[in-house]
């Protein structure tokens, strides 16, 4: 393939997981009005947090009745993976100044599991901001929607659209993981932590401390 | 702390933790330990994320067939070499599907 079919491949890439992800907002957005937040609050956060799992561990938590302080806590620890995903992204995007500081806004998982599938660096930054530009919308139209309540959507998990994240990091760490037994070991090692840590730890500690099976592999 | 401020500082923090890893300085990226663990990390947490997002509900493990039934069509999907967007429509699909069925 050529780089302009890669770039291609890439676009479809990104408005594909960005359209089926974005849809969750709605998801979003009525839990946070359920929560008890309002409408304009929700939409800020999707808005500016724009991190799918912090925002709902968030609402999440002050549905609960728990204090703020952990409930902001929880969503912080949650947000801590993208600082991992932008060490990462710093080498495929190569972006510097203000167009950094806008780039920074989409480092999440989706973006950063469409760009780190693609064969090139052009395809990859391709990746990235059709993947960003297409779940911001999305995601911020199908907040408001579900915020409001008045959204035609229907369930998102009635539609089986939970399944859609999980499907997509699958569906990109295949062909790496089928390439080297390595990634394989790595792979499960990090799923093994997590599912362990889970009981024992708030939500988002458990998939950061799978990032200790690398540790393991580098200190070999 | 009202619930706006909780707010604003999940906002912020959440756009710093961002930006702290895409800024971080050249010499950070270019050692070789961390060139290496910036590559490897993103398999391993994205393999994290979806056990996670599969098996657990609410801190405790959990299984729901619907969700399972749709990751494995995803598997077979993936087996069959179907295009990615073929693959997220069939584990939506089923996951839809099983849910239907058991109610």
């Amino acid at each position: 393939m050529d780089q302009t079919t890669h770039r291609s491949a890439a676009i479809r890439d990104g408005l594909g997981v960005g359209l089926a992800v974005g849809l969750s907002g709605v998801a979003f957005g009525a839990a946070a009005v359920t929560a008890g937040l309002s409408v304009p609050q929700a939409c800020v956060l999707s808005l500016l947090a724009f991190t799918g799992a912090s925002q709902f561990a968030l609402t999440g938590a002050v549905g609960a009745g728990g204090d703020l302080l952990s409930a902001a806590s929880g969503a912080l620890l949650l947000g801590g993976r993208n600082t991992l995903y932008g060490l990462r992204m710093a080498d495929v995007l190569r972006v510097r100044g203000p167009r950094r500081l806008v780039a920074a806004h989409g480092v999440i998982d989706e973006t950063t599991a469409v760009a780190l599938a693609q064969p090139t660096p052009a395809a990859a930054r391709a990746g990235f901001t059709t993947t960003f530009a297409t779940i911001y919308i999305t995601w911020n139209l199908t907040t408001l929607a579900g915020a409001l309540g008045t959204s035609a959507l229907g369930d998102p998990a009635m539609l089986g659209l939970d399944v859609v994240g999980p499907a997509t990091f699958l569906a990109i760490l295949w062909p790496r993981l089928a390439a080297s037994a390595e990634l394989r070991r790595l792979a499960v090692g990090g799923m093994a932590i997590a599912l362990l840590a889970t009981p024992f730890f708030p939500p988002g500690v458990p998939v950061l401390l799978s990032a200790l099976a690398v540790l393991v592999v580098l200190v070999r | 702390m009202t619930l706006w401020w909780a707010i604003a500082a999940v906002c912020a923090g959440c756009y710093a933790l961002k930006l702290a890893g895409l800024a971080a300085p050249r010499q950070v990226l270019d050692h070789p330990v961390v060139r290496r663990f910036a590559e490897l990390v993103p398999v391993t947490l994205l393999a994290a994320l979806i056990a996670v997002q599969m098996f657990t509900h609410q801190g405790a493990l959990a299984f729901d067939p619907a969700r399972a039934g749709g990751l494995a069509a995803a598997v077979i999907a993936l087996l069959l070499r179907a295009p990615f967007l073929v693959v997220l429509a069939a584990a939506a699909a089923t996951t839809a599907l099983v849910r239907v069925l058991l109610g």
